[in-house]
């Protein structure tokens, strides 16, 4: 299972705690992985990436294994150790100053 | 024995208030949506217990929610606002041509007949219609692609849609506010629009008397005179008697004609509300006194009510949606401030009480009247 932890404000609309567990078939991608989150929780449909243009919502970013995947192609097949589940997803809020 | 219910979207989360027709003791429930921007709320006049919530985050874009049991529990609807067609340009703040992009609902306006049938006013300049229950939205286009349109530039709070008004005798009649375009009139159900700014004098921009480009920042209308508008613009307190054709002004003895917020009693068409705000540089209350004033002539004459509310060191803002009416016998006033605080005067306007003091900065505060 991919294991995805989501900002706090997408929890509380979500109704899930720090960490949601996924099933995606096939090559996993960032592409795929936010398609199956969105299928899952149709509520976040918006929240993460555009509605029609799928591209990342400006202010968030996406970790894993202590990169940085944000602007990689949404297409790249992602580490094994987020395929596995050994490591997590991170969809990161942009950090703001007040 | 009648209740009100207050609804208050804040810049932290939404909360819902209710009272009896005494409006002294309140129970106050929220926030909902907590951390999230909540534009408006508001509810259906064809069933009170249909609620609609526009929930934003700069981080997280636009959330649609929607509440079949008066605000106890609610459901994320649908939030995919896609302008239709051709999406065009408006000027930007440096006059260049920028393409209409959806950023945030401003405003949401329910059917007076259809619980499931709401209006959206949304910010790039729009207008959406939900008929099945917001579930999902349709661009009204007619009002976007009128032919000022490219012409339109923003405000400093972004070139919103944030009034919407039904006519309820001429069902097929529309009115929308525009900051800074100005307003516009549907006479076939929000499919065409047209300017109605005439007398409108905006010395900020480079005709002040232009077609379009003022900056209005709020309109009223009593139900029972649908022909009557008053208008809070930027500077200025206005009002038309013939559906928008032309305007004139009423600011008369106010101590100053900015501000964002206007009312009309429940039961009196000729007694308007208004809270001027110093200037458009200090968007507070004038002399550090929280008064709102009334005009019970239709204008010109106001008088300032100030029993319980602040009179020395107040500096906080009333924005646009942020005051309502409830129609009661005794007709209700409400306004939330940007330092959050919602008052409530049970008597028209001679005095008043907080109903809470600490809330958010408040951004919308709409009342139902419940049997």
């Amino acid at each position: 299972m991919i294991r995805i932890e989501l900002p706090a404000n997408l929890r509380t609309l979500a109704g899930v705690g720090k960490e949601v567990q996924l099933q995606v078939d096939g090559p996993v991608s960032q592409r795929s992985l936010l398609d199956a989150l969105e299928a899952e929780y149709p509520m976040l449909r918006g929240t993460i990436r555009d509605q029609t243009t799928k591209r990342r919502r400006s202010m968030l970013r996406f970790f894993a294994c202590e990169e940085d995947l944000s602007d990689e192609s949404p297409d790249a097949v992602l580490p094994e150790e987020v395929v596995t589940g050994r490591e997590p997803y991170l969809i990161i809020g942009a950090i703001a100053g007040g | 024995m009648s209740k009100v219910r207050v609804l208050v979207g804040t810049h932290k989360g939404a909360f819902v208030m209710t009272s009896d027709e005494r409006r002294k003791d309140w129970k106050v429930e929220g926030p909902h949506f907590a951390g999230w921007d909540v534009y408006h709320m508001n509810g259906s006049p064809a069933d009170p217990d249909r609620l609609y919530a526009a929930q934003s985050r700069g981080w997280f874009g636009q959330v649609m929610q929607r509440s079949d049991d008066g605000g106890k529990t609610w459901q994320p609807a649908g939030n995919e606002f896609k302008y239709d067609g051709s999406v065009g340009t408006h000027k930007w703040y440096d006059n260049t041509d920028h393409p209409y992009e959806f950023l945030r609902v401003w405003h949401l306006e329910p059917s007076r007949t259809d619980p499931d049938t709401v209006y959206a006013g949304v910010e790039d300049a729009a207008l959406f219609k939900s008929t099945d229950g917001a579930k999902t939205w349709e661009e009204l286009p007619g009002i976007r692609t009128q032919k000022t349109a490219p012409s339109w530039a923003p405000g400093a709070g972004g070139l919103c849609l944030h009034t919407i008004i039904l006519d309820p005798v001429h069902q097929d009649r529309m009115f929308a506010a525009i900051s800074s375009a100005g307003t516009f009139r549907s006479d076939d159900g929000g499919k065409t629009w047209r300017p109605i700014n005439k007398g409108l004098r905006s010395e900020y921009i480079p005709d002040p008397d232009a077609e379009v480009g003022h900056c209005v920042h709020h309109v009223a209308m009593h139900p029972s005179r649908p022909n009557v508008l008053f208008m809070q613009k930027h500077w200025d307190v206005m009002r038309s008697d013939d559906a928008g054709e032309s305007w004139h002004e009423i600011s008369g003895n106010l101590p100053t004609d900015f501000g964002f917020a206007i009312d009309v009693h429940a039961h009196e068409p000729d007694t308007v509300y208004v809270v001027p705000i110093t200037s458009d540089s200090d968007h507070f209350v004038p002399e550090g006194k929280l008064r709102v004033y009334r005009s019970k002539t239709g204008g010109n004459e106001w008088e300032a009510l100030t029993k319980g509310l602040p009179q020395k060191d107040c500096y906080v803002n009333v924005l646009r949606d942020a005051m309502a009416v409830d129609s009661l016998d005794s007709c209700g006033i409400y306004f939330g401030t940007t330092g959050g605080q919602v008052y409530v005067s049970a008597d028209a306007g001679d005095s008043w009480n907080a109903i809470v003091h600490d809330l958010p900065s408040v951004l919308s505060v709409q009342v139902q009247t419940l049997a």
